[in-house]
């Protein structure tokens, strides 16, 4: 016969000198009386659980190539050192809502999996109080990885949560810790996937995927620790008391909690007839009708800029083989187009307006620019990380790519960025920059 | 081979899995550290485990163990825990909504959220409130529903041991 898996536990040697007897508490197994946690109620919430993290941290990569790091000073996550970015290709300005859709699948499947999350960590909590509480070489291994996973998802999913609510109790930069915790939990998650393949396996061999779902309440039994391998413990009770409500139940519950979640997310990511679904999201319904009146990100009093800074005397500098000063007067006299384009935040929604402006190439080919590999934009705005963007040369040359002046038929408002902002196909919200001052186009 | 699972507990794969997976963390770890106040990462950290362990989980698992306790005093019969979980099945949802979305239902971003939006946090937490009576709305419909089923399979069971079926039994 086969010998087992390679990363199960055959003959080892004897345990660490650890007391036999648990202490009192919920070290004891017995402590531990739900009739409804064992393996396979931890395999199929990890099974669904799984997908999910993918998703979330697949979409997080692509957004961090989003902000094309490698250009100007768009990186965010942290200056220098041995820093992990995604090179190698500009970032695309087609189709006009990626960006939008892959952030909004990042925060809709973050937000969905954590009623999965939280469930399956009280399905396996009569293992974090496991006696003795290291069993050999590997076992400790495995438990320092553990203490990895669960600090770095909670770390990860409770600054995310933070981030899509807009609040910051934490004195560091939200962007390099959660995009560094991640790396934590998913080289932690590696490891784990890999020691509980063997268990999720042999309990859904020995139970079926899907079987445990179709009995109700009166048919729940406790899965029996008996079938657990010699020397291991699962989560299984042994001194269950009666079931309350059936394992379906319970799976039923937290779906529902991960649907409702997700929809209130994904009504602001969508938005149109979706918005109203938001109810408990920032950026939900609740916006007037008029032509300034949609979603905000910074308004221009929080970054110091107020009507003084934007009056008549404000010019807009372009540099490229020449130098040129525009008024606003001038830039309404260039050729206008009008776009009708997303703009979409890190923290997952998005608002789709019509743009009306110059076109950036326009502005290239009055400075005797065309064919820049990027162009600097700066903001009128003093401090901030995003006071300032790079964009690459498929951004600028797309004639969608704007700068604009006026936003559905009105001018801008000063909160939009009076007199001028940029506008670009799939750009991250943060690098549309508002309160525009100068623009520099350079070659490599 | 053999000797190294004996000594290590488990097989050659498992070692080199876990430097892989641990090796990755601990770069994340190391930048975490190095671009973000030490002190200040390692608090949340661990106080995540922490806060999740120690206050979560016996808040949910208390609800359980009420659930249990109310079980337990002989009054585990259908339509007792069926009541029970008509009132910990809208209580849990909600409470899962609130986990998500609990900065803007407490109002914690403040000036924060205003300056960012323009728009204060006013409002949320009456809308998840309102979130919270609709559930258990339906959950108590549902639950109605359920009684007077129950009660006409019971007296339609009544009706029909006397007698031969009435075609009334609708």
């Amino acid at each position: 016969m086969r010998e087992a898996s390679a990363v199960s536990e055959p003959a080892r040697r004897p345990p660490l000198p650890f007391p036999a007897k648990p202490p009192p508490g919920p070290f004891r197994r017995d402590f531990w009386r739900s009739p409804l946690r064992g393996p396979w109620l931890a395999s199929f919430l990890s099974s669904a659980l799984l997908p999910l993290i993918v998703i979330c941290a697949i979409t997080g990569f692509i957004s961090h190539a989003a902000y094309d790091p490698d250009l100007g000073q768009n990186a965010i996550v942290g200056p220098g050192g041995i820093g992990f970015d995604l090179y190698g290709f500009n970032w695309p300005t087609n189709p006009a809502w990626l960006y939008a859709f892959t952030q909004g699948l990042h925060v809709v499947a973050g937000v969905a999996a954590i009623p999965i999350l939280l469930a399956k960590l009280w399905a396996v909590i009569p293992q974090f109080f496991e006696w003795p509480p290291v069993r050999s070489v590997a076992h400790m291994v495995d438990r320092l990885g553990l203490a990895l996973l669960v600090g770095g998802s909670v770390f990860v999913f409770l600054t995310g949560v933070q981030n899509i609510g807009l609040w910051y109790p934490w004195p560091f930069n939200f962007v390099p810790a959660h995009y560094y915790a991640a790396f934590v939990f998913l080289g932690a998650l590696a490891l784990h996937v890999a020691t509980k393949l063997p268990t999720v396996r042999r309990s859904f061999r020995e139970r079926g995927v899907i079987a445990p779902l179709r009995e109700d309440l009166q048919h729940t039994r406790p899965e029996p620790p008996s079938t657990e391998p010699p020397g291991e413990h699962s989560s299984a009770p042994t001194s269950p008391a009666a079931p309350t409500i059936s394992r379906r139940g319970l799976l039923a519950t937290v779906g529902a909690g991960s649907a409702a979640v997700g929809i209130i997310a994904a009504g602001q990511a969508i938005g149109g007839p979706f918005r109203s679904l938001a109810v408990l999201a920032p950026h939900g319904p609740g916006q007037g009708t008029g032509p300034n009146d949609f979603q905000i990100n910074k308004t221009a009093a929080s970054v110091g800029i107020g009507p003084a800074d934007v009056g008549p005397s404000w010019q807009l500098t372009v540099r490229g083989a020449s130098e040129m000063a525009l008024s606003r007067e001038d830039l309404l006299r260039l050729a206008q187009s009008t776009q009708s384009l997303p703009i979409a935040c890190v923290e997952g929604w998005s608002t789709t307006q019509d743009w009306t402006g110059v076109p950036l190439a326009e502005l290239a080919r009055l400075v005797g620019a065309e064919g820049s590999d990027s162009l600097f934009v700066e903001s009128l705005q003093q401090s901030g990380a995003f006071n300032q963007t790079t964009l690459n040369a498929g951004q600028i040359a797309d004639p969608r790519s704007l700068l604009a002046l006026k936003v559905n038929g009105a001018d801008l408002s000063l909160d939009h960025g009076f007199p001028a902002r940029l506008i670009v196909p799939a750009l991250p919200g943060v690098h549309n920059t508002k309160w525009v001052d100068t623009m520099t186009f350079r070659t490599a | 081979m053999r000797r190294f699972r004996y000594e290590y507990g488990a097989g050659p794969l498992h070692l080199l899995v876990a430097i892989a997976g641990l090796a990755v963390a601990g770069y994340g770890l190391y930048r975490a550290l190095e671009l973000v106040p030490p002190v200040s990462f390692l608090a949340w950290f661990v106080g995540g485990i922490v806060g999740h362990d120690f206050i979560l989980l016996p808040i949910y698992s208390g609800i359980g163990l009420a659930a249990w306790a109310i079980a337990r005093l002989g009054l585990v019969d259908a339509p007792r825990v069926a009541a029970l979980n008509h009132v910990r099945v809208p209580a849990a949802i909600s409470g899962l909504i609130f986990v998500v979305w609990f900065p803007l239902i407490l109002g914690l971003g403040g000036a924060t959220f205003e300056g960012a939006t323009g728009r204060t946090t006013d409002g949320y937490l009456e809308r998840w409130l309102a979130i919270t009576a609709g559930l258990f709305a339906v959950s108590a419909v549902l639950y109605a529903v359920r009684v007077w089923r129950a009660r006409r399979s019971r007296a339609g069971a009544g009706r029909r041991a006397p007698s031969p079926p009435s075609s009334s039994s609708a």
